[in-house]
């Protein structure tokens, strides 16, 4: 069977080896960072699990009603919230070719986000001060590994958001650039979604009796 | 300058962009879908926490398909489906993931002491 029509495409000339009306997405680049973020979702899915099966291993230390503040948190997912509709902004910016508008909203993303991880950075701080630190309980080093690889992912979002700055007022709009620009967008609205998880997940479930 | 840039617009026609007004409706059901949470567990309304608790984790998820559909810009028809297909794939290693740890990790204290003896212990 396979031999006969590989004879016969040889007979009819040129041998094809994919069908012609099959989709071939446009931009690999989107696909394949959405692809890593799939992949950083199940690292993240792995982190929850951790704190899912532990997280209620106090070991006659502090739990989560005792620790977590409640309204520090809020405005931290404020923070990060509003951080995600600015970077929105600056892609519809993008989008109208407006260089100045774009790295203005760039900029208020990435201030916003050195906010949401200055706070974090002081809830730690805090914490570990208290004696509440990682090596305390199961607990605290799973919602320490837990909260703080979502923070690293920020950190490394920001000292990318930097970088695309200088990238884009120094080469403009190319499309390059705008390509950059929304693999970062995709980071950045992803992380906001693992946080959604966090403060439900960690944080207002935790301080549930 | 615009011939060229509607020639790019036509290179990733694969992805599809947001406008304003996605932006802003995501924006605003994301903060009702955030500040509903706080104020069940902060306001302390409901007096049993396993109900609570299962109503936040309802509220998570709109928000989360929200911020899929209006932030993300996720639809069956990006990058010919393929990305959809990606996250079909990885919510069902993620639901066996979660569900599977918890499941075998619930019964993981069952043969262990009391731990309450230890106090009395030398």
């Amino acid at each position: 069977m396979f031999d006969n029509t590989a004879s016969s495409l040889a007979a009819s000339g040129v041998p094809r080896y994919h069908l012609t009306e099959e989709h071939h997405p446009e931009n690999g680049t989107l696909l394949g960072f959405w692809l890593y973020l799939m992949s950083d979702c199940l690292i993240f899915a792995c982190l929850f699990a951790v704190y899912g099966v532990l997280g209620r291993n106090y070991a006659a230390g502090p739990s989560g009603a005792d620790l977590f503040d409640l309204p520090l948190v809020a405005v931290n997912t404020s923070l990060l919230l509003l951080s995600s509709i600015t970077y929105g902004f600056a892609m519809l910016e993008m989008q109208r070719d407006r260089l100045k508008a774009t790295l203005v909203w760039l900029g208020i993303t990435g201030v916003l986000g050195a906010g949401f991880l200055g706070l974090e950075l002081y809830e730690f701080a805090h914490l570990i001060h208290e004696g509440a630190g990682p090596q305390r309980s199961a607990f605290l080093s799973s919602f320490f590994t837990l909260v703080g690889t979502h923070g690293l992912h920020v950190a490394f979002g920001i000292i990318w958001l930097v970088t695309l700055m200088f990238q884009v007022g120094k080469h403009g709009l190319i499309p390059e650039n705008r390509r950059r620009l929304m693999c970062l967008s995709m980071f950045w609205h992803f992380l906001d979604v693992i946080w959604i998880g966090v403060f439900t997940f960690v944080y207002l479930m935790g301080v549930l009796p | 300058m615009s011939a060229h840039n509607d020639h790019h617009h036509h290179a990733d026609d694969g992805h599809s962009h947001g406008t304003l007004k996605s932006y802003v409706t995501g924006f605003v059901l994301a903060v009702i879908l955030t500040a509903i949470p706080f104020w069940l567990v902060m306001g302390k309304v409901f007096s049993d926490s396993s109900v609570t608790a299962m109503v936040i984790l309802g509220f998570a998820a709109v928000q989360i398909v929200v911020h899929m559909v209006y932030f993300l810009h996720m639809n069956a028809k990006s990058e010919g489906g393929w990305t959809m297909l990606a996250l079909i794939f990885t919510l069902v290693l993620v639901v066996i993931a979660l569900s599977g740890s918890l499941w075998v990790m619930y019964h993981l204290n069952h043969n262990m002491m009391p731990a309450h003896d230890m106090r009395h212990m030398p």
